[in-house]
């Protein structure tokens, strides 16, 4: 997007709709400001192997059970007797341990807080890219063909819908987690981390499709579509070069709100045991083996729990912003239509202008 | 409106048909869930597994398993491989709990998201619509385990204002009952009430700049007058529409809500069964899970057409 306005400077006084919608996300100070958060959430993350290894010296699975800490002049055992972690010792012990340690295992949390967000951020990312891709290829296929390709894709995204989206995503998680999966050449093993990516990827995509169709169904409708077919314009020509450029907008405002959406529901996976695997770690994981200890060591749920609050909240306030820039009108809709679903051609149809 | 009727059931059949064949599928193409040995346990006989393959049909081939199990679960006469309980029996037992929770939630962030939304929009730009729009994102970006882990350290664990969890029947004593229920339901419902005021107050904002809004101004109408009975009912509409379409998918999030507040619901029961792979359960929830959704699918169609006139039903069960 930044290079869109720099592309067109040739053309002074002509600004395009990409420069404008940069306009006015560049006036919107909180959408930067939550932007900006998001940004050092990332750096926050990306610097975990230097934190690791120059300032704690361990690894996110490293366990230090029955080790002690010299602080000042006493020692401190990393996990008393009793089972309880050590809590935050902030620089007193040159950085290690800066959060304490993560219960009876005694890893390192502020190590494993690092650790953990690259594998939430690499997921919520990930998983949005699939279900906004399955989406606006699903979605400009049933809306540009109709008939009985949109019949076909229609009934499939009426079963998906028919479960209850968390119930299916357990239900995927634990058959797969357990047997692995295995598709054609593609064979994954129960703890890698693609396997919730695509779980979440997957679940998520008629929440797409639908608003994607409407959209493309009124789109085929214009003069501009018309023309490239009277030009002689194949349909995929016709799809992706002149339908999918006039749904970018739209798109984009989606892909933010899908970053959004898996990463909670990659959070609840993980929490409940049937998303991210050991060895890896997820802030939905932190969260899971903090609960157990609730009681004694609350922070070990909190920490985790915050930093996916922080994130969702960054990438949804700056989707928001992204939003108003992209189209002023839209605003809340997109988010209507994608989960009212059945209903939802009729609710853009009656309030959109 | 016969023939709508007629024709939405056969689309919740079919759909409720694949949701069963799919589900059945993928517990049986599992690799290493072979029902007969873990029922068999770790001191397994080839002669055991052999009785019991015997007892519970697992020898004969899929389609004749799938009849069987279809029946049972309509007959009520489905028994679970795990403990060997009478599954029907454990759902009915769950539905108090999980009832009780998710029409509790409902009502909740119903009353708070309308409220906060038209609060909003009618102060839209002011103090108040600020402070509610930043409350309503942190709602919908909250995880809810975070939520209840919040709630348990400062409202259980260190203040003892409520009780952690646990279930009390409402005729036993209403009072326990609500107070067993207070932040399971608040937990539930943060996420919707936030999202739903969002949702109310742009649908109001568009509201407002229509004619018949200008209309009603112009005849002498009240402000508040106008606000409610125009812009508010008329922007009502999707609200309904995603209410219909949450309530009856809410079994997902009673899962995590149960669970961790060990209400004995249904949600509970589901996660359970899933961790010991155990397939019947799995399957009766599943599909009661989605009938729910597939009836409220429908519902929501019809309330539809009969809040927006200008909905014909035939159009909208395209």
């Amino acid at each position: 997007m930044a290079s869109q306005p720099n592309a067109e400077e040739a053309a002074p006084g002509a600004a395009g709709p990409w420069r404008l919608a940069w306009r006015r996300l560049r006036r919107n100070r909180i959408a930067l400001a939550f932007l900006g958060l998001f940004v050092l959430i990332v750096a926050f993350c990306l610097a975990a192997p230097l934190w690791a290894n120059q300032v704690a010296d361990t690894g996110p699975n490293d366990t230090h059970t029955l080790e002690k800490l010299g602080v000042g002049g006493e020692t401190r055992e990393v996990v008393s007797p009793s089972g309880k972690p050590i809590g935050p010792q902030w620089f007193e012990a040159d950085g290690k341990f800066f959060l304490g340690a993560d219960g009876r295992l005694g890893r390192d949390e502020m190590v494993r807080l690092m650790y953990g967000g690259r594998t939430s951020l690499l997921i919520g990312f990930s998983a949005a890219a699939i279900m906004t891709l399955l989406g606006t290829i699903l979605g400009l296929l049933a809306g540009y063909y109709r008939g009985w390709t949109d019949t076909l894709i229609a009934r499939t995204m009426d079963v998906i819908w028919a479960f209850p989206v968390t119930l299916l995503a357990i239900a995927l998680g634990l058959a797969l987690a357990i047997g692995g999966l295995r598709i054609g050449p593609i064979h994954l093993s129960g703890e890698s981390i693609w396997i919730p990516i695509l779980i979440i990827g997957f679940v998520f995509v008629p929440y797409m499709v639908r608003p994607i169709r409407g959209e493309v169904l009124s789109l085929r409708e214009k003069e501009f579509v018309e023309a490239a077919i009277a030009q002689g314009a194949s349909p995929l020509r016709v799809m992706f070069a002149e339908i999918l450029p006039n749904m970018l907008s739209t798109i984009i405002v989606f892909f933010t709100l899908n970053v959004a959406n898996a990463m909670l529901l990659e959070s609840l996976l993980s929490f409940l045991g049937v998303g991210v695997q050991p060895p890896n770690t997820s802030w939905g994981t932190m969260i899971g083996s903090g609960f157990d200890l609730l009681t004694s060591a609350p922070l070990l749920t909190l920490l985790p729990g915050t930093m996916i609050f922080l994130t969702v909240l960054a990438v949804n306030v700056f989707g928001d912003g992204l939003r108003d820039a992209l189209d002023p009108r839209a605003k809340v809709r997109v988010q209507v239509e994608a989960r009212a679903g059945m209903a939802a051609d009729e609710v853009s149809g009656g309030v959109a202008p | 409106m016969a023939r709508f009727i007629v024709r939405r059931l056969v689309g919740m059949i079919a759909v409720l048909f694949a949701v069963s064949v799919i589900v059945f599928l993928v517990f049986n193409v599992i690799p290493s869930s072979d029902p007969a040995q873990r029922m068999a346990g770790k001191a397994a006989t080839p002669t055991l597994i052999e009785s019991i393959n015997e007892e519970w049909g697992f020898d004969d081939s899929l389609p004749q398993q799938y009849v069987k199990m279809m029946e049972n679960i309509f007959t009520g006469d489905l028994i679970s491989y795990e403990g060997r309980e009478n599954v029907n029996e454990r759902i009915v037992e769950g539905i108090p709990a999980t009832f009780s929770l998710c029409l509790g939630a409902a009502v909740i962030w119903m009353f708070f998201g309308i409220l906060f939304g038209y609060l909003s929009a009618v102060r839209a730009g002011g103090r108040l619509d600020n402070s509610l729009t930043v409350l309503a994102v942190a709602g919908i970006s909250m995880p809810l385990p975070l939520l209840a882990a919040f709630f348990l350290n400062y409202l259980t664990y260190k203040t003892e204002i409520l009780p952690s969890g646990g279930f009390v029947e409402f005729t036993e004593n209403p009072l326990e009952w609500a107070e067993h229920l207070i932040l399971p339901w608040v937990t539930l419902a943060i996420l919707y009430i936030g999202f739903y005021s969002r949702v109310l107050r742009t649908n109001m904002l568009d509201a407002m700049h229509e004619d018949y809004v200008r209309t009603a101004r112009a005849k002498g109408l009240g402000e508040r007058k106008v606000m409610t009975r125009h812009v508010l009912r008329n922007s009502l509409v999707p609200i309904v529409t995603l209410f219909g379409l949450d309530v009856g998918a809410l079994l997902g999030g009673a899962i995590v809500i149960e669970g961790i507040f060990s209400l004995g619901g249904i949600g509970e029961y589901a996660f359970l069964s899933l961790k010991n792979q155990d397939l019947p359960p799995i399957m009766a929830i599943v599909l009661f899970g989605a009938f729910f959704i597939v009836l409220f699918n429908a519902l929501v169609d019809i309330a539809y057409a009969y809040l927006d006139p200008r909905v014909k039903l035939g159009e909208s069960a395209q």
